[in-house]
């Protein structure tokens, strides 16, 4: 069995046992791990099966609650950070433990436990980035980098440490295809070096591609060792699952012709709003009813700023640079777009989608306290709380959403639950226009299948559905063309069956053909 | 003692608590927390400084135990807020509460009694330069303090380590607390030395600005000190820039206040017109200047949202809980 | 040892209603050992902050007439704080409320008709008001800190006040004292049961507000948008609320409701305008609020709780010679165990022996 060590080699980490409890919620569970010395080692799993607690063990930011891990053989407890690294644990983070006021060198500084001055760390982190081929400029503000750009921080700060172990997690979902085949790169060169790679992903392909072992995860349990290259990816997903992975079907659009245009979005511009964020640079995109369009590219790119103009958060200029079913709404608030027809869904989930402290119920009113009016309000605006529980608890069955009491609050929901809620709110008013923001973000596979499933079910009873998203493979799933937004311009949409992951991870580096570079051109 | 030389000393009198306490609540605030408790932890320095100095019969004795005070009773804030998480603006307004009746309750015993004065250096020569000599090098003690102290914390926080990981708390308490910084110890000795600076400051006032005890003698100057800060858009250098216009503006009143009109019948007439015309101005007005210029300096600082946005620090106020 | 938080997955519903009473108690045996330390029988002096004012009819009146400011004021903040804007300058507002709301008095003494009285408590709402909606247009339009420009605004009405009463209000037959003319009786606030004490119109006002606000945060599409807008901003905005708006309403209904407390007061129990009127009510409604957990009935009860101290601190004085001062103390260190105890209600708190497990064992 993998789980033990080969030719009797003492390994490099060996982990038996490690638990770790939130509450209830047992988040690791007895969990066994072995890395040997210059393996990638996959840490397969859904989101919330427990990846992110065991390594978060390993690195000495949470403490576990039972279990042992050895170090080149011997016991060792890890009580903090600085002590992981002193073992020589690396860490890249998912959600990138970076400061943005701080320059590159200054945070760099920070992960390192002497006091070496900032002048010498720069210097060294700028030979290594070139050795690596990652260039990097040391004295560039944080606040100002590409999502990549930061990632590449984040790394050369791991490698500046000499780490006999590096921890990744999800590393490439913020990137695009290409500069995922140079992380693997440079993680196959850091192999070859001695060096071990503890690799956290939920992407099957690249798990196959390039690691030489697995283990997988499920609700905090190991529940398998194996070698990624001898396993299909069907068989790693109900590995992960448990169950068979049953993708949304995408069946064809409706014959006799397309639907009428209902999101008609023209030359639509927006500068910058804070010091960090990106301009809209004259956008236009059609969706007609009946059809999703997709709009995919790298975080931060600007698909927030335009969730933030087509929905009326942000008022435009033009009153018809964004038109819903024919009419103008440019300068429209979001009530009175939703008011239209249209449905919304925002990215975060909670403090922008829910209130996390209110009720499911108190949350239904967030986008529905005028569209529904005479419903949920009487005289006085007095609110109609039966009318709304009734409304609330039809949207929890039909979106099949699972939670602990009657109406709890929504921070008490799992993240896939809750975003079957938000969704559930929209599609329970039958709208004609749907407009969603990364729909499946941190949902567990089977909820995330629900959703792709409804947004394809919505565009085929007649609505047109965007669907803005960083995760091809959601894409691919569920839309009719994709377009690609990057430094705030959108491309030409391409029919599904024109496009490849190669063309649109293409489009989503800014490599397209007469494209003009602007001043983000560094990357 | 020429007139403009005796104006050119009280500013920095007048000034010195205002830069001490500022200076304080910059280095608090970088670190991410947001105390309004500034003039509370003013007056409880300013009572105990005043005590202590009567009972010991020393000045300086009274300002050590200021700065204690301060230091001790920032603690409560730092409790509350950073152990148990309690809402940052309403906390500090706890404090200052708390502070005015504690040093109520304390001082009441004080009221009436003569104070000890913190004497003034004098260097010999150097302090008989005309006009700048006695300001430079005849002032008090505090005064020397407050101008090192603003120049340590710019050294501080950005020339060493601590003061790098002190503005990485402040700007990313999550990012921190994920390399394996200590977020909360952090932060507990940045509300600590805030603490200590507005005890200082308070003791500076009831030890030298007027050596006496009076019940809220602070008079808000731990709210001025807290809007310098932001006009100050957080850099140690303005924070004394603001403090000095701000001392300008107290003295500037209260000559206006304090000089009769028949001391200036020497000036040309249409100055001596202008002069008569706001010696006019009724003594309550010229009072409330210093509080309506700090709205005047908020309201010019905060306009440009994009550059307050990116002075601030960026998790100032927010909470956090260490996960583990 | 440390203390160690854990989010609770739900707020806690025991705890919320718990929390002021576990605060209350707490300030009781911390005030017993402040009382123990300044060499006074602690129960005896409890007993006289807090039983003993609640023994006499007249004592009930007067009590009425120190909570009705405070709860008056508490009220709006509540509107304020739960909206996310931090109005500390009630203190002000309440001054600016007595002052405009005197001028039919002050400045027309000759108007003696039943209609000065219902004019004065409109007059006081809306100078309260108009005061509260400077911060509120700055805050808006400058982006400017409310925090601090309210409170700069206190001092500036406490100073606009004294040259009133000194200068140009000042009674002409009153011997020099800094101090308007009397009201006459068409501006008097008439008291409830004149038969039994003084308490006046004022604590009604107090009841009625309480109840109206609480009927619109808890019951209507208004107070949702006030606690949406408050808890999460971007949700709010999500919802299609205005931020802007609610600055302003929330500023408007607080100053307004100051207003109406300060003219209350001194036309129902003052008289007159004095240099000084409040024994800093806008800043213990601060605590009334709190501790009444922003909801307005609780406020009432809140608004009670702190009148009773004032009292307290009065009768401690003459029966045991404690300071007045310790009144005052006794307040800050409520809100400050009212703060403490509400961490209860998000948070699980665990004290934690070892500073960390041995991870090897």
């Amino acid at each position: 069995m993998a789980n033990t060590p080969e030719n009797g080699a003492i390994p490099l980490l060996e982990v038996r046992g490690l638990t770790k409890i939130f509450g209830e919620l047992r988040a690791c569970d007895a969990v066994d791990l072995v890395v040997a010395k210059g393996e990638i080692h996959s840490l397969l799993g859904e989101n919330g099966a427990g990846k992110s607690t065991l390594v978060k063990m390993l690195f000495g930011s949470l403490e576990p609650n039972a279990g042992t891990i050895k170090w080149n053989g011997e016991a060792v407890s890890i009580r903090s950070p600085g002590e992981a690294r002193a073992l020589g644990i690396g860490m890249v983070f998912q959600h990138f433990s970076l400061f943005e006021a701080l320059t590159a060198a200054e945070n760099i500084a920070l992960s390192l436990d002497s006091d070496t001055p900032i002048a010498t760390i720069a210097e060294k982190a700028k030979s290594l980035s070139e050795s690596y081929g990652l260039p990097l400029d040391p004295y560039s503000l944080v606040g100002d980098l590409s999502v990549g750009e930061r990632q590449r921080i984040e790394i050369i700060r791991c490698l500046l440490q000499e780490p006999d172990l590096i921890i990744l997690d999800e590393p490439t979902s913020v990137l695009t295809p290409q500069e995922a085949d140079k992380l693997f790169e440079t993680l196959e060169r850091l192999r070859a070096e001695g060096k071990s790679i503890l690799y956290i992903s939920h992407r099957l392909e690249e798990v196959k591609r390039m690691c030489d072992i697995a283990t997988v995860l499920r609700h905090g349990k190991v529940v398998n060792h194996c070698d990624p290259g001898k396993e299909t990816a069907a068989s790693l997903a109900n590995m992960m699952v448990g169950e068979e992975v049953t993708n949304a079907a995408r069946t064809p659009p409706a014959e006799g012709g397309r639907g009428d245009i209902l999101i008609e979005v023209k030359n639509l511009n927006r500068p910058p709003a804070t010091p960090f964020s990106i301009p809209l640079r004259d956008i236009s995109l059609d969706v007609r009813g009946g059809e999703v369009i997709g709009i995919a590219g790298v975080a931060g790119n600007g698909q927030g700023e335009f969730f933030e103009a087509v929905s009326g958060e942000v008022l435009q200029d033009e009153p018809g640079s964004v038109r819903f079913r024919g009419q103008d709404a440019g300068k429209l608030s979001i009530t009175q777009r939703r008011l239209q027809g249209v449905g919304f869904v925002p990215e975060e989930r909670l403090g922008h989608g829910a209130v996390p402290e209110m009720r499911l119920s108190d949350n239904l009113l967030l986008s529905r306290h005028s569209t529904d009016s005479t419903a949920f309000l009487g005289t006085l605006g007095v609110i109609r709380g039966d009318a709304i529980a009734t409304s609330a608890k039809r949207i929890s069955t039909d979106m099949d959403v699972r939670k602990s009491g009657e109406d709890p609050e929504a921070a008490a929901l799992s993240g896939g639950n809750l975003q079957k809620y938000i969704i559930g709110r929209e599609l329970d008013r039958e709208p004609a226009v749907m407009i969603v923001n990364q729909p499946t973000w941190g949902v567990d596979a089977g909820a995330a299948a629900r959703i792709r499933q409804s947004l394809i079910d919505l565009a085929r009873s007649g609505s047109a559905v965007l669907v803005i998203s960083q995760d091809l493979d959601e894409l691919f799933e569920v839309c009719d063309a994709i377009a690609v937004m990057h430094n705030g311009e959108l491309s030409e949409p391409l029919a599904i069956g024109d496009a490849t992951f190669e063309k649109i991870g293409l489009l989503m580096g800014g490599a397209e053909p007469g494209h003009v570079e602007h001043d983000r051109g560094a990357s | 003692m020429g007139m403009l030389e005796a104006i050119l000393l009280t500013v920095a009198t007048a000034a010195t608590p205002l830069l001490i306490a500022a200076i304080g609540e910059l280095v608090v605030e970088r670190s991410g927390v947001l105390n309004l408790g500034v003039e509370g932890m003013m007056i409880m320095g300013a009572v105990a400084g005043f005590g202590m100095a009567y009972v010991s019969g020393s000045p300086w004795i009274g300002l050590i135990c200021a700065i204690i005070a301060g230091a001790l009773f920032s603690l409560l804030f730092a409790f509350l807020v950073l152990t148990l998480v309690t809402n940052q603006v309403a906390t500090g307004l706890a404090l200052t509460l708390l502070g005015l009746g504690v040093s109520g309750m304390i001082g009441e015993a004080f009221i009436g009694l003569p104070g000890l004065k913190l004497q003034a250096i004098s260097i010999p020569l150097l302090s008989d330069i005309p006009l700048i000599g006695k300001l430079i090098f005849g002032q008090d003690p505090v005064f020397y303090i407050s101008i090192a102290l603003t120049f340590a914390v710019m050294w501080f926080l950005f020339k060493t380590r601590a003061g790098l990981t002190l503005r990485a708390v402040g700007d990313s308490h999550g990012s921190a607390h994920a390399l394996g910084i200590s977020v909360l110890a952090v932060r507990y000795m940045a509300v600590m030395f805030g603490g200590a600076c507005a005890g200082l400051a308070g003791g500076f006032l009831s030890l030298v600005y007027t050596p006496q005890w009076v019940e809220n003698m602070t008079a808000g100057r731990g709210w001025i000190a807290l809007a310098l800060v932001v006009f100050a858009s957080w850099r140690p250098w303005r924070v004394l820039a603001g403090a000095y216009l701000f001392g300008a503006i107290t003295i500037a009143q209260l000559h206006i206040q304090a000089i009769s009109l028949g001391d200036l019948d020497f000036l040309p007439a249409p100055i001596f017109w202008l002069a008569s015309l706001v010696k006019a101005i009724p003594s309550q007005f010229l009072s409330s200047l210093p509080y309506l210029a700090t709205i005047v300096v908020l309201v010019l600082i905060s306009r440009n949202r994009r550059l307050t946005m990116m002075n601030t620090p960026a998790s100032l106020g927010k909470p956090f809980v260490p996960s583990r | 040892m440390r203390i160690e938080l854990t989010k609770r997955p739900q707020h806690s519903v025991l705890f919320s209603v718990l929390s002021p009473f576990i605060a209350l108690a707490l300030t009781m045996i911390a005030g017993g050992l402040l009382f123990a330390a300044l060499g006074k029988n602690p129960f005896d002096a409890l007993y006289f902050y807090f039983i003993d004012p609640l023994r006499e009819t007249w004592s009930l009146h007067e009590l009425a007439i120190k909570a009705a400011p405070l709860i008056l004021i508490a009220v709006g903040l509540a509107v304020c704080f739960t909206s996310n804007n931090w109005n500390i300058g009630a203190e002000g507002q309440f001054i600016m409320g007595a002052v405009v709301g005197s001028i039919p008095p002050v400045l027309f003494p000759d108007i003696q008709i039943f209609l000065v009285l219902p004019i004065m408590m409109a007059l006081g709402m809306a100078g309260g008001a108009a005061y509260g909606a400077i911060p509120a247009l700055l805050k808006v339009r400058f982006n400017t800190n409310e925090i601090l420009s309210s409170l700069m605004l206190v001092y500036v009405a406490q100073l606009f006040l004294d040259w009133l009463v000194r200068g140009p209000w000042r009674n002409p037959e009153g011997f020099n004292f800094p101090e308007t003319r009397q009201f006459h009786d068409y501006a008097v606030l008439p008291e409830i049961i004149s038969s039994s004490g003084r308490a006046h119109w004022g604590f009604v006002f107090a009841l009625v507000a309480a109840l109206v606000v609480w009927f619109m945060m808890s019951k209507t599409l208004k107070g949702y948008e006030v606690r949406v807008l408050g808890q999460s901003p971007r949700a709010g905005r999500f919802a299609g609320f205005s931020s802007s708006k609610m600055v302003f309403f929330a500023f408007l209904v607080s100053g307004g409701l100051a207003g109406l407390a300060g003219i209350s007061e001194v036309s129902g129990a003052i008289g007159q305008l004095r240099p000084v009127i409040s024994p800093g009510y806008g800043f213990t409604a601060i605590i009334v609020a709190f501790l009444g957990r922003l909801n307005p009935l609780g406020i009432v009860a809140a608004g009670l709780i702190l009148a009773l101290s004032y009292l307290g601190g009065e009768a401690a004085q003459i029966s045991l010679g404690l300071s007045d001062k310790a009144a005052r103390v006794f307040q800050g260190m409520l809100l400050f165990f009212v703060l403490a105890t509400d961490t209860l209600i998000h948070y699980r708190i665990k004290l934690v022996m070892r500073s960390r497990a041995s991870g090897g064992a």
